[in-house]
């Protein structure tokens, strides 16, 4: 799903996002999310989203059983179309862990007509926090 | 040989009848009471939304649930790791009504669900973005055991295969000591707080064949102490 004010084409079909004025520069997405295997074990949101303090990319990644993550993204991009950011928060096996997340987009070059045009890829880094003695 | 066959149904059908019963009308399964968030002091914000699926922004799980995908032709998780899973986008509004931002919420089945302890639990997490203001995390327990006795229950043993009244009560279960879930700040005036929140539920309509009919979610997060010398201060919701 995609949704964004003003887009030409809402996915899916049939998706109505809100006319309000307030959400005129939000976009958000949800994605099934991979594992280096190519299975899928989650779901996950990417919102951004633009307003008086600045750009906001933040992702949420919830893996059934697991727990979920909550990243917040720098929104400026590094060399090599790289963004980064900080784990914020998690639930159950996460919630100790703090870490870094990068994202970049991966163009798809398998030349099949029904391939998507690309893929998100998500790349995490954590470490368990150490707890207060 | 026949008697003993019959005797023997028979008593597996009323024990199994007993069972549903006790489990239904469990005199050990407390009610969740009272939310710690109803009689707190601090500044509190008020989100609510549909709990309609069709009148969210979209709505999706494995797509052979109760509750059906909207729109119909969203992607379903029919995949197994997300099987018992669902996410839902939609509109949050403050207290008096309006527009305040937009809702994610990815919900999915828990292991830990203990029916005969009256425990139907759902692991969920919710993104908020709120304009403006900026946007939250919120990740929760909750316990739908009370809504299935209810309302669920009650619609099955219809003969119309629905439920209508008025329920209104607590999904929040945990992580907190008292009953709350976790919220941390992520972006704007909210980033970096840590706060509490307490799910609820007013329902008023539920068929079986669609879910919810007629019900709306509000969330209450409890905001932190604003520090000494800036009373002044307050939120609008």
């Amino acid at each position: 799903m995609a949704g964004a004010a003003g887009q030409n084409q809402a996915l899916p079909t049939g998706m109505k996002w809100p006319a309000d004025q307030m959400l005129r520069d939000v976009r958000a997405e949800l994605f099934k999310v991979r594992n280096a295997r190519d299975t899928v074990v989650g779901i996950a949101s990417r919102t951004a989203a633009r307003d008086g303090s600045g750009e906001i990319i933040d992702w949420v990644l919830h893996l059934p059983a697991r727990g979920s993550m909550f990243v917040n993204m720098r929104p400026e991009a590094l060399k090599g179309g790289f963004r980064r950011g900080e784990l914020q928060a998690g639930s159950r096996e996460f919630a100790p862990l703090s870490g870094l997340m990068s994202e970049r987009w991966v163009p798809n070059t398998s030349g099949d007509a029904d391939a998507p045009t690309g893929r998100i890829e998500l790349l995490t880094t954590y470490i368990r926090r150490q707890e207060a003695p | 040989m026949m008697k003993y066959l019959i005797a023997l149904f028979l008593g597996l059908l009323v024990g199994a009848a007993i069972f549903v019963i006790g489990l239904i009308y469990n005199p050990f399964n407390a009610d969740s009471g009272l939310s710690p968030l109803s009689i707190t002091d601090s500044e509190i914000m008020a989100l609510s939304f549909s709990a309609v699926p069709s009148e969210a922004i979209v709505f999706t799980n494995d797509g052979d649930s109760r509750v059906k995908p909207f729109p119909e032709k969203v992607q379903q998780l029919w995949e197994a790791p997300i099987r018992l899973s669902s996410v839902m986008a939609t509109v949050m509004r403050d207290a008096r009504g309006q527009t305040a931002g937009i809702g994610i919420k990815f919900s999915s089945r828990s292991e830990r669900t203990r029916l005969l302890r009256g425990e139907a639990i759902i692991d969920s997490a919710w993104y908020i973005y709120l304009p403006g203001r900026g946007s939250l995390f919120i990740e929760q327990s909750e316990n739908h055991w009370e809504f299935l006795r209810d309302v669920i229950f009650p619609a099955y043993r219809s003969s119309a295969n629905s439920w209508k009244g008025a329920w209104l009560g607590d999904l929040t279960a945990g992580p907190g000591a008292l009953r709350t879930a976790a919220v941390t700040g992520g972006t704007g005036s909210l980033r970096g707080l840590k706060m509490e929140a307490v799910e609820s539920l007013s329902a008023r309509a539920y068929s079986v064949g669609n879910g919810p009919v007629a019900a709306e979610g509000r969330l209450l997060i409890e905001l932190p102490r604003a520090p000494q010398g800036s009373e002044g201060e307050s939120s609008d919701d």
